[in-house]
């Protein structure tokens, strides 16, 4: 059978006596769609943080596709076929959306260590950028400045970026957060054009199309696992309806 | 490039060829060979400053290190490139360990870091008297003979002086525009998401922080020769500062503010400083004036300065025509 693209076993962090992330512990097959939900403060960024390497847990094993993560740095782990979107946009603000691309280009490419060439000579990098700004729909604002586009298009450039680097996992946290109802649908559409070869990890809050888009469902609340299982599985389970849905 | 930027670089550089003819007086001609080295420093640690970010205060100890290495291994015996060369090597592995040590913090204790190393270099030249001298300093045996030619003389030091800025210059301005400047300039302003993708965000500081050391440290033997004497004074904690300064106050975030910064910096100290008493204070002065109307520096605000005057005449011209709108 093939190693999952991401097993998390026994993951646990804590911030000073507050525990953040508690034993967590999921599989997500190569492929897979799979959104994790949970109220405000449920440890859902953190489990990014963890898998990502921004921060380092307790305790726990994080495999990506069979490579053990814990204890290795951010950029090795990208370089395994790692990407992620942020929910707070981290973006180079006073570069054009080419450059952005670009520099994602960059980060897995040797060029990055050459101090001799000139960078804009090199066609095939920009080339490759435009492609990438093209599939999210920005190919006409490729010269802009980020801080002159506008927010929604700044979540795109955020994906662009994130899909330029054709990563075997991409974790995408909040894609939606802020978007009109027209923009969510065209971003919808991006999601939804992924192709297979990618896994995805989604934290999202809009449930129509969080819950349209995964196939497996987490629900972590105060930083623990307490229901998983298909789309109408997890709907359906009565913890989920305490600590999430609500009333 | 640019056609004007073509024009602007063969006008600078006829005008800089041509400098000791058009000034003639021995005095200015190593005036200017003085702007020159100090603009190489004031370039080096703008490679950490204005594209990485990093403020060093320690860039004054290369003068240490490559300075007293050239000197002592010249008057041991060594011939003049040996020493040369050995002193590079010498000062850009220190470079390396400093590197090693400053990266361990970011932003104020990177500055702390390198302020600690440069008074060490400095406490080491004032204390290991049978070394260093102390107080009293080293003198160079004798300016180098650079493939056989004499630059004893004002205008040849200028001349060879110039060639080596030109180069460091040369190899300075493709390190800026180079995939591995883009990545750079990434980690200054987002290191968090440079690492997210791909980037070694602490080697791309440690390769710039030695590349910025060996250029350092190619100032500092220009430095020794020029002066064919060196004493702690030359490398306390006011040359690291007014290296910064100079980087600063031309504009950090370009290539040529810091030539403009020593330039500035290096006559006001040379030249009034023989009519006003208190130049230290004039010098004040300016870098106040400057960063209160251009906080990014006085190239990148002389440009916007023209820009804008530039647009209002462009306005100008439209409100006159009959069509324009207000």
């Amino acid at each position: 059978m093939n190693a999952p693209a991401l097993a998390i076993a026994g993951l646990s962090k804590r911030f000073g006596g507050l525990p953040a992330t508690k034993d967590v512990s999921l599989t997500v097959m190569p492929g897979e769609r799979r959104l994790i939900i949970g109220p405000n403060g449920a440890g859902k960024t953190t489990l990014f943080n963890l898998v990502t390497g921004d921060l380092d847990p307790d305790g726990g094993s994080v495999k990506l596709f069979g490579n053990e993560l814990i204890g290795m740095p951010t950029q090795r782990r990208v370089h395994l076929g790692l990407a992620r979107t942020y929910q707070i946009l981290t973006l180079f603000p006073r570069e054009t959306l080419m450059h952005n691309v670009v520099l994602a280009l960059l980060g897995l490419d040797r060029l990055r260590w050459d101090p001799w060439s000139v960078l804009t000579g090199h066609r095939d990098l920009y080339a490759a950028a435009a492609d990438a700004l093209d599939k999210v729909g920005l190919g006409d604002r490729a010269g802009r400045v980020v801080a002159e586009t506008s927010y929604g298009e700044r979540r795109r450039l955020e994906l662009a970026m994130a899909l330029a680097q054709k990563p075997k996992l991409l974790l995408l946290d909040e894609p939606l957060a802020g978007l009109s109802q027209g923009e969510r649908q065209a971003v919808r559409n991006l999601l939804d054009a992924i192709p297979r070869d990618v896994t995805i990890v989604m934290i999202e809050h809009d449930m129509d199309t969080a819950l349209a888009f995964a196939e497996r469902i987490t629900v972590l609340h105060y930083g623990e696992v307490i229901v998983e299982g298909t789309r109408a599985e997890v709907v359906a389970d009565p913890r989920t309806r305490e600590v999430y849905l609500g009333d | 490039m640019t056609r004007r930027a073509v024009i602007t670089l063969v006008v600078c550089a006829v005008l800089l060829v041509a400098l000791p003819w058009i000034i003639g007086h021995e005095f200015y001609i190593n005036l200017a060979s003085q702007v020159l080295i100090y603009a190489l420093f004031a370039l080096s640690v703008n490679m950490m400053l204005g594209f990485g970010g990093m403020v060093s205060l320690g860039h004054a100890g290369y003068l240490g290190v490559a300075g007293y290495a050239c000197i002592l291994l010249t008057t041991a015996g060594y011939d003049q490139l040996t020493a040369a060369i050995a002193a590079l090597a010498l000062s850009t592995v220190a470079a390396g360990v400093f590197g090693v040590l400053s990266l361990r913090a970011p932003g104020l204790g990177f500055i702390m870091i390198t302020l600690a190393l440069g008074q060490i270099v400095w406490g080491i030249a004032y204390r290991a008297n049978n070394l260093t001298g102390g107080d009293n300093g080293l003198s160079h045996p004798a300016r180098p003979m650079p493939f056989g030619i004499d630059i004893r003389d004002a205008s040849s030091f200028y001349y060879f002086t110039l060639v080596v800025f030109a180069v460091a210059l040369f190899f300075i301005w493709r390190f800026a525009r180079s995939p591995f400047g883009a990545s750079l300039t990434g980690t200054r302003d987002q290191p968090r998401r440079m690492r997210m993708l791909g980037h070694n965000v602490w080697l791309i500081r440690w390769l710039t922080f030695v590349l910025a050391g060996f250029w350092g440290s190619v100032a500092s033997l220009l430095f020794v020769y020029y002066n064919l004497y060196l004493s702690p004074h030359a490398l306390a904690l006011q040359q690291s500062a007014e290296i910064l300064l100079m980087a600063i106050l031309g504009g950090a975030s370009t290539l040529t503010g810091p030539i403009i910064g020593a330039a500035i910096i290096t006559l006001v100290k040379n030249m009034v400083s023989t009519y006003v008493e208190r130049w230290n204070t004039l010098l004040g002065l300016i870098f106040v004036i400057v960063i209160m109307f251009m906080p990014y520096g006085l190239v990148p605000g002389c440009r916007q300065l023209w820009q804008r005057l530039h647009s209002r005449q462009k306005g100008k011209a439209a409100n006159a025509a009959p069509e324009a709108s207000p």
